[in-house]
C-alpha cells in the first residue's frame, strides 16, 4: 500500500504545494540556525594545535573512562531492571498498576537538578536510612539510573504488549520451563528493543549533567565524569579544553546515534518477516 | 510459576519505589517538615518568584515555536521528497543523545567573544548571560519531542485522505487544517507537554550559557542548585516541590492524553 500511495502521490503533490517548501526551508533554517550552526562553531574551535593534548589531560581521561565505564554499567542494570518492569507491567495483574505505569514517565518530567537533590536527600549525609552515597560512584549510579528509567521500560513494554501469547503457551504445553520460555521466544522478540533502550539509556548517561552535579560531589580522578569536567574547564575559562573533550564526546553521541537507528532498522524487518 | 511471578513484581516495584518514590516523597516531607508557611515563604522571595518567571517566559517563548517547527519537520521527514532527509533525520535526534552542557559550550564559542556571532555583543545586542542566549539553548534542547511524537502518527496516517481532499480542490493550508492537523492533534499535545517539560526543567545548557546571575538569569533550576550550594537546602527542597509538582502535571496530563492518542490510527485504518 505504501508504495501505491507513493507512486500515485508524488506527481500531483510536487505540481502544486508552493507553500509546503517554503514552510519546509524556514523549518531547515530554524534547524541550522539552532542546531548546526553552534556545534559547527564547537567542532571549529578545536581546530588549533592543541586539541590533542586537551583532549588527553590526565583528568580529561579519567573522566572520560569514568563516564563510559559507568554508563556501561548503568544501561546494564537498565536493561535488566527496564526489561523486568516492562514485563511485570504487561504481564501482571495487581492494584494500582496505572500508577506504577504513570511514575515510569517522572524521570522524564522531572528537572534533572531536582532528581539529583531529591536521591541526595535521601542517600546523603544525614539521610533517614544511614545510607549515605554521596560523592561516590555509587551515588552517581543512583542518580543516572534515576534519569535512564524510562528508556528500556518504555522500549519493551509495547513490543511486549504486541506478543502473542501463543507460542509460549504451546511451548508451556510441550513441557518447557518458564526460565527456557523467556530464553527461547520471549527473549529474542524483545532483544531489538531492549537494545535501542539501553542504547538509549547509554547516550543519557553518557551527556547526563544535572543529576549528578550535586551527587557526585565532582571529585577529580575519582567521583568527575566528562560533562562535569566540561562545565568546569567552561566555569575555568579554559574553552578549548572545554571543546576538546566535547567533540569526543560529540562523536561517541553519533556512534551511539547510528547503533540506535541500526536496532530500529532491525525491528521494523523484524515486523514484516 | 506464581512464586517467580510474586518474585518479579516486588523487585520491580521495589526498584521504582527506591528509586523514584521514596527519593521524591522525601523531598516533598523535607520542604514540608517545618510547617507549610515556611515552605511557602522561602518559594515567594524575590529571587524564587523572578526565577520562576524567568521559567516560565522562557517555556512560553520556545514552546511555541519549537512546536511549529516540529509539525513542518516532521511532515518533512515523512512527505518530503529530498535527498539528505536520513540527515534530516539524525540531526533532529541530536539533541536528546547530546550533553547539555557540550550545547551550552556551543552557543558559547558561537556568540562569545571571538566567535562568529560574537558581534552581536558589540551593538548591544547581549546573547550570552542574557534571556536570548537561555532562549536558545533551551530551543536545542527541547527541539526533538514534537517531531519524534508527530512522525510516527503521520507515517500510519497515510496520504489517502489528503489526496482526497485535494482532489477535490481543496488548498493546501485548507488539507492541512482540516485533514492533517486533526489526526495529528493528541500527538502534537503529546509533543507539548514534553517540550514544556524539558523547557522548564533545563539545567545543563542553560547554566552554561546564563551565567547564573541571582534575580537575573537565574531560572528556577538553576535557583534550586544555587540555593543547595548556599547552604539553604529548605529554599532548595521547598522549591524542587514546585517543579515537582509541575512535573507530576506534565505526567498526568501525558496519561490524560495517552488513550486520546490511539484515535487517529484507529480512524486511519
Amino acid at each position: 500500500m505504501a508504495v501505491d500511495v507513493a507512486v500515485l502521490g508524488r506527481p500531483a503533490r510536487a505540481s502544486r504545494r508552493a507553500g509546503a517548501p517554503l514552510a519546509t526551508g524556514l523549518a531547515l533554517v530554524y534547524l541550522s540556525l539552532i542546531v548546526l550552526l553552534p556545534l559547527a562553531a564547537l567542532i571549529w574551535s578545536t581546530r588549533g594545535g592543541s586539541f590533542w593534548q586537551d583532549a588527553t589531560r590526565p583528568e580529561a581521561i579519567a573522566a572520560l573512562k569514568l563516564t563510559l565505564g559507568i554508563s556501561a554499567a548503568c544501561a546494564l542494570v537498565n536493561a535488566l531492571a527496564g526489561t523486568v518492569i516492562a514485563w511485570v507491567l504487561v504481564r501482571d495483574r495487581f492494584r494500582g498498576k496505572e500508577l506504577v505505569d504513570c511514575v515510569i514517565d517522572l524521570p522524564f518530567a522531572l528537572p534533572t537538578v531536582v532528581a539529583g537533590l531529591t536521591l541526595l536527600a535521601l542517600y546523603g549525609p544525614g539521610g533517614p536510612f544511614g545510607i549515605d552515597v554521596a560523592f561516590t560512584r555509587v551515588g552517581l549510579l543512583f542518580a543516572l539510573l534515576f534519569v535512564t528509567l524510562p528508556f528500556v521500560v518504555r522500549a519493551v513494554q509495547p513490543v511486549l504488549l504486541e506478543l502473542d501469547t501463543e507460542m509460549e503457551e504451546a511451548a508451556a504445553s510441550l513441557g518447557a520451563r518458564p526460565l527456557a520460555i523467556f530464553r527461547r521466544i520471549v527473549f529474542p522478540n524483545l532483544l531489538p528493543a531492549i537494545l535501542s533502550g539501553v542504547a538509549m539509556a547509554f547516550a543519557r548517561a553518557v551527556g547526563e549533567f544535572g543529576a549528578v552535579v550535586l551527587i557526585s560531589g565532582n571529585i577529580p580522578f575519582k567521583t568527575e565524569v566528562s560533562s562535569v569536567y566540561i562545565f568546569g574547564q567552561l566555569q575555568a575559562g579554559n574553552e578549548s579544553g572545554a571543546a576538546a573533550v566535547s567533540v569526543v564526546l560529540l562523536a561517541i553521541s553519533l556512534g551511539v546515534l547510528l547503533a540506535i537507528g541500526a536496532f530500529r532498522h532491525w525491528r521494523t524487518r523484524h515486523d514484516r518477516v | 510459576m506464581t512464586a517467580s511471578r510474586l518474585g518479579l513484581r516486588f523487585a520491580a516495584l521495589g526498584y521504582l519505589a527506591m528509586l523514584l518514590l521514596v527519593p521524591v516523597a522525601f523531598v516533598f516531607y523535607r520542604a514540608f517538615e517545618h510547617g507549610f508557611g515556611y515552605a511557602w515563604h522561602a518559594v515567594t522571595t524575590p529571587e524564587a518568584l523572578h526565577a520562576l518567571e524567568l521559567t516560565l517566559l522562557i517555556a512560553a517563548i520556545v514552546v511555541p515555536v519549537n512546536t511549529v517547527v516540529g509539525i513542518v519537520l516532521a511532515l518533512a521527514l515523512v512527505r518530503g521528497n529530498f535527498r539528505g532527509r536520513g540527515v534530516l533525520n539524525a540531526v533532529v535526534d541530536l539533541p536528546l543523545a547530546l550533553s547539555p552542557v557540550i550545547v551550552g559550550l556551543a552557543f558559547v564559542l558561537l556568540y562569545g567573544r571571538g566567535g562568529w556571532l560574537g558581534g552581536f555583543a558589540d551593538h548591544g545586542l547581549k546573547i550570552l548571560f542574557a534571556l536570548p542566549g537561555m532562549v536558545l539553548a533551551t530551543a536545542f534542547v527541547s527541539l526533538p519531542f514534537v517531531v519524534r511524537e508527530v512522525v510516527p502518527v503521520l507515517r500510519e496516517i497515510g496520504t489517502e485522505q489528503e489526496q482526497a481532499a485535494e482532489t477535490l480542490g481543496a488548498g493546501e493550508l485548507q488539507t492541512f487544517r482540516r485533514i492533517t492537523f486533526p489526526a495529528i492533534r493528541w500527538a502534537v499535545a503529546y509533543g507539548v507537554v514534553l517540550t514544556t517539560a524539558r523547557a522548564i526543567g533545563e539545567f545543563g545548557a542553560v547554566s552554561a550559557v546564563s551565567g547564573n546571575i541571582e534575580g537575573k538569569t537565574q531560572t528556577l533550576p538553576l535557583y534550586v542548585k544555587a540555593q543547595f550550594d548556599g547552604f539553604d537546602t529548605a529554599g532548595a527542597y521547598a522549591s524542587s516541590v514546585v517543579l515537582a509538582m509541575l512535573a507530576i502535571a506534565v505526567v498526568v496530563t501525558l496519561r490524560a492524553l495517552h488513550p486520546k492518542e490511539e484515535t487517529p490510527m484507529e480512524e486511519a485504518t
